[in-house]
C-alpha cells in the first residue's frame, strides 16, 4: 500500500510508534522510515544513542525510544525529511510536534496555521511555539508546532494561514514578474 | 593546424563521476584533462539541492549542490587537473585522438593515454499528442530553470513519474513556488523512495498511479492536459479521462546512458534495459572491452549521485594505476567495490543488480 | 517570472544586462543562459518547426536534444539553453532549418 500510495499505513506507523507509557512521558522521535535503503545519518546526529549502530547501511533505524529525549536532532539529520518528535502532553488541550520544514517562507513563533496530516488534508489549527532555523542553508529548519491534544500522531505538515493557493494546495517560495 | 594536446588520463564528463574521476586519477599521479560541454563543473549536482542519502562516510546529508562545491573546488586547486569547459567532445577516432568544440576557440584535439567517459545520461521523452508544445520540459531542465537560474518554470504542474526523479522534482516545484496539481505514474507502483512520496503527500499533492498523460494542449504553449486511467494492459480506460489546467508538464520517464563515444570507441555494448540502454560490458574495475577507455557514472548505467561518484573514482583510480602501478591499488578497489555493493544492496535497487548481472562480465 | 525568495538557494546573479529577443529588449542577467533568460521574460516558444511550423521550446535544458535551437547574432543553430546570454545579444525565433554561417 505504501508503494502505491507513498502514505504509511496504521499498521506500519504502529511499529514505530512508543508505548502508551513512553508518549505520555515526554516528547519522544518517531521514525515513518520503512523501507531499506542506504542510509544512516540519524544514527550518527543522535547525542543519546537512541538509534542503535546499524550493522547494514541498509537496514532500518532501530530505536530505543527509552533513551530518547525528543531533541529533534535527527529530524534535521534525516535525509528522508521522515522522521518527527511528538510531544502529547503538552497540557491538559494540547501537543505538540516537531517537523522538518523546508519551504519559505519559515513561520515564526506565535503565527497560526494550518494543520496537515499525512496526506496534506486540513485537520485543525495550530500555533508556532519555536523554529530551529538552521546555521547555513544546507541543513533543514524544524518547526515545533502546538495542535490540539490527540493530533500528536496525525500531524505532519504545516500550511501558514494566508498562503492558500486553491484547496488543499501547498505553499513554496515567492516569485516576482521580471 | 590545431595542435594537439596529449594527456596521460582525459575524462570526459565533469558530473559526479567525472569530477571522482579526474580526482583519483591526479591523486594516483597521472596529469588530468578534465572536459565538460557546460560552462562549470559539476554535471546534474548543481542541480540537486535535496540531500542525499548513503552512508556518512559518503556525503549523507550534504545536498548535491554542496557536494557539487566541494568537489569542484578541489578540482580547480589542483595543480594535475586541466580543465576545459563549454567544450562539447563531438569525436572519438581509431587513433586515440578526441576531437571536440570549444566555445570560441572552434575544434580542439586530446590525444590521452587513458580515457574515463563519464558522460552520464540523457532525458527521456514521451509520445503523445502535444508533446512538442513549449511547456513539456524533462525534470531534469525545469530543475535547472528553477535550481540554478532561478526562474519559475511554470505556475501549475503536471508530473509524469513517480521514481525518484519525479518525486524529488516536484518536492522541488513545490520549494520554488510552483503549485503540483498531480503526479502520475503509469505502472502500478511508485517507483521512487516511499519517503519521497511521503514528504509531497503531506504538502496535499495527490499521486495517481496506473495513470498517463494522453494529450497536451494549447495554443503557443501548454494550457490544459488530458489524464487517464490504465488497465492492467496499459491501455487507457475510457470513460476515465480528465482535463487539468497546467501551465507546465513535467516529464520523469526515465533516463538513457548518453553513449556516443563508447560505440565510436568499438567498446562491446549490450542492451540492459534496466540501466536504462546501451552500457558498455566492463570489467571488474570499470575498464570496456576496449584497453585504456574506462566507463564510469550514469554513462555506465542509470544508477545514482552516491554509486557515480564511488565508480568514478574507482575508473580514474585505475587509469591512474595503469600509468604507474600504485602499491594501494588492490586494497583501494576491493573498498570500493564493496561501497558499491552496499549501496546496492537494498530491495530498491533491485534492477539495478538485475541489469548488472545481465551484463556479461558485470561488476558487482 | 524570476524566484526572489527560495528556502535553500540563494540566486547569485551576474549584473544586469540587455538582450534583444525579436528586436524587443529585455533585462537578463550576465551567467545565465539565453533559454533561462527568455523564460524568465515570459518567452517560452523559441522555434517554430520545419513543416508544420509548430511552436517549439526546450526540453532538456542540457543540451542534448535540439529542440531550443536559435539565432544568435545571425548565427542558426545556436542551443538556447546551453548558451549564455551577453549584453546586445540580438537572438532571434529560427524558422526552418537556418542556413549555417560558411567560413567562421
Amino acid at each position: 500500500m505504501l508503494r502505491k500510495t507513498g502514505v504509511p499505513t496504521d499498521d506500519l506507523l504502529r511499529q514505530v510508534t512508543p508505548s502508551e507509557e513512553r508518549l505520555r512521558r515526554g516528547p519522544v522521535a518517531i521514525f515513518e522510515c520503512f523501507e531499506r535503503i542506504p542510509c544512516d545519518p540519524c544514527q550518527h546526529a543522535c547525542p543519546t544513542g537512541a538509534v542503535q549502530p546499524f550493522e547494514d547501511l541498509n537496514d532500518l533505524p532501530r530505536v530505543d525510544h527509552q533513551l530518547c529525549t525528543g531533541c529533534g536532532r535527527c529530524i534535521q539529520a534525516c535525509p528522508g525529511l521522515a522522521v518527527f518528535v511528538v510531544q502529547e502532553d503538552l497540557d491538559e488541550c494540547s501537543a505538540l510536534v516537531g517537523l522538518p520544514y523546508e519551504y519559505c517562507p519559515l513561520p515564526a513563533p506565535g503565527d497560526v496555521v494550518t494543520l496537515l496530516d499525512r496526506q496534506g488534508r486540513a485537520v485543525g489549527q495550530g500555533r508556532i511555539k519555536k523554529v530551529v532555523r538552521p546555521g547555513n542553508r544546507g541543513e533543514t529548519p524544524v518547526v515545533w508546532v502546538i495542535v490540539p491534544r490527540g493530533l500528536a500522531m496525525t500531524v505532519r505538515h504545516i500550511r501558514p494561514e494566508g498562503e492558500n493557493r486553491g484547496a488543499d494546495q501547498p505553499t513554496g517560495g515567492h516569485h516576482l514578474p521580471v | 593546424m590545431t595542435s594537439v594536446l596529449e594527456p596521460e588520463v582525459a575524462v570526459v564528463g565533469a558530473g559526479p563521476a567525472g569530477m571522482a574521476a579526474a580526482l583519483a586519477a591526479a591523486e594516483g599521479g597521472a596529469d588530468v584533462l578534465l572536459i565538460d560541454r557546460e560552462h562549470r563543473l559539476g554535471g546534474q549536482l548543481v542541480k540537486q539541492t535535496h540531500k542525499f542519502f548513503g552512508s556518512s562516510d559518503q556525503e549523507a546529508g550534504i545536498r548535491g549542490i554542496h557536494i557539487a562545491e566541494r568537489l569542484g573546488e578541489r578540482i580547480r586547486q589542483h595543480a594535475a587537473i586541466r580543465i576545459w569547459l563549454g567544450t562539447t567532445v563531438i569525436a572519438y577516432y581509431p587513433d586515440g585522438v578526441l576531437l571536440a568544440e570549444k566555445a570560441g576557440h572552434g575544434l580542439v584535439k586530446a590525444k590521452p593515454r587513458c580515457l574515463v567517459v563519464a558522460t552520464g545520461a540523457a532525458e527521456r521523452h514521451l509520445a503523445f499528442a502535444g508533446n512538442d508544445l513549449p511547456g513539456v520540459y524533462g525534470a531534469g531542465a525545469v530543475q535547472t530553470l528553477m535550481n540554478v537560474h532561478g526562474v519559475l518554470p511554470g505556475q501549475r504542474a503536471l508530473m509524469v513519474g513517480a521514481g525518484n526523479i519525479g518525486l524529488i522534482v516536484s518536492y522541488q516545484l513545490l520549494q520554488a513556488g510552483v503549485q503540483v496539481v498531480e503526479v502520475i505514474e503509469a505502472a502500478e507502483e511508485i517507483g521512487g523512495y516511499a519517503v519521497h512520496a511521503a514528504k509531497i503527500r503531506r504538502a496535499g499533492v495527490p499521486i495517481r498511479t496506473r495513470h498517463s498523460v494522453l494529450k497536451v494542449e494549447g495554443d503557443s504553449c501548454v494550457e490544459q492536459a488530458v489524464v487517464a486511467r490504465l488497465d492492467e494492459g496499459w491501455k487507457p480506460i475510457p470513460g476515465t479521462e480528465r482535463v487539468l489546467q497546467v501551465d507546465l508538464v513535467c516529464l520523469a520517464v526515465g533516463l538513457t546512458p548518453l553513449t556516443e563515444i563508447l560505440w565510436q570507441a568499438g567498446c562491446r555494448m549490450v542492451w540492459v534495459p534496466e540501466l536504462g540502454g546501451h552500457v558498455p560490458v566492463r570489467s571488474e574495475t570499470l575498464e570496456t572491452t576496449v584497453p585504456g577507455v574506462w566507463v564510469a557514472g550514469d554513462a555506465a548505467g542509470v544508477e545514482e549521485a552516491s554509486t557515480a561518484m564511488i565508480e568514478g573514482e574507482l575508473a580514474g583510480l585505475a587509469a591512474a594505476h595503469r600509468l604507474r602501478p600504485l602499491k594501494e591499488f588492490d586494497e583501494r578497489c576491493r573498498q570500493l567495490r564493496q561501497a558499491l555493493a552496499e549501496l546496492r544492496a537494498g530491495p530498491l535497487a533491485a534492477k539495478v543488480r538485475r541489469g548488472l548481472a545481465r551484463l556479461e562480465g558485470g561488476t558487482c | 517570472m524570476r524566484i526572489t525568495e527560495h528556502p535553500i538557494l540563494d540566486f547569485e546573479r551576474g549584473p544586469e544586462i540587455t538582450i534583444y529577443f525579436e528586436g524587443r529588449a529585455l533585462r537578463a542577467y550576465e551567467g545565465e543562459t539565453i533559454a533561462a533568460a527568455l523564460h524568465a521574460a515570459g518567452i517560452k516558444v523559441l522555434s517554430y518547426s520545419h513543416r508544420l511550423g509548430r511552436p517549439r521550446g526546450f526540453f532538456c535544458a542540457v543540451g542534448n536534444c535540439a529542440s531550443c535551437l536559435v539565432e544568435v547574432d545571425g548565427e542558426a543553430n545556436v542551443r538556447a539553453c546551453i548558451t549564455p546570454v551577453r549584453d546586445g545579444m540580438r537572438i532571434s525565433r529560427q524558422r526552418g532549418k537556418g542556413d549555417l554561417r560558411v567560413g567562421t
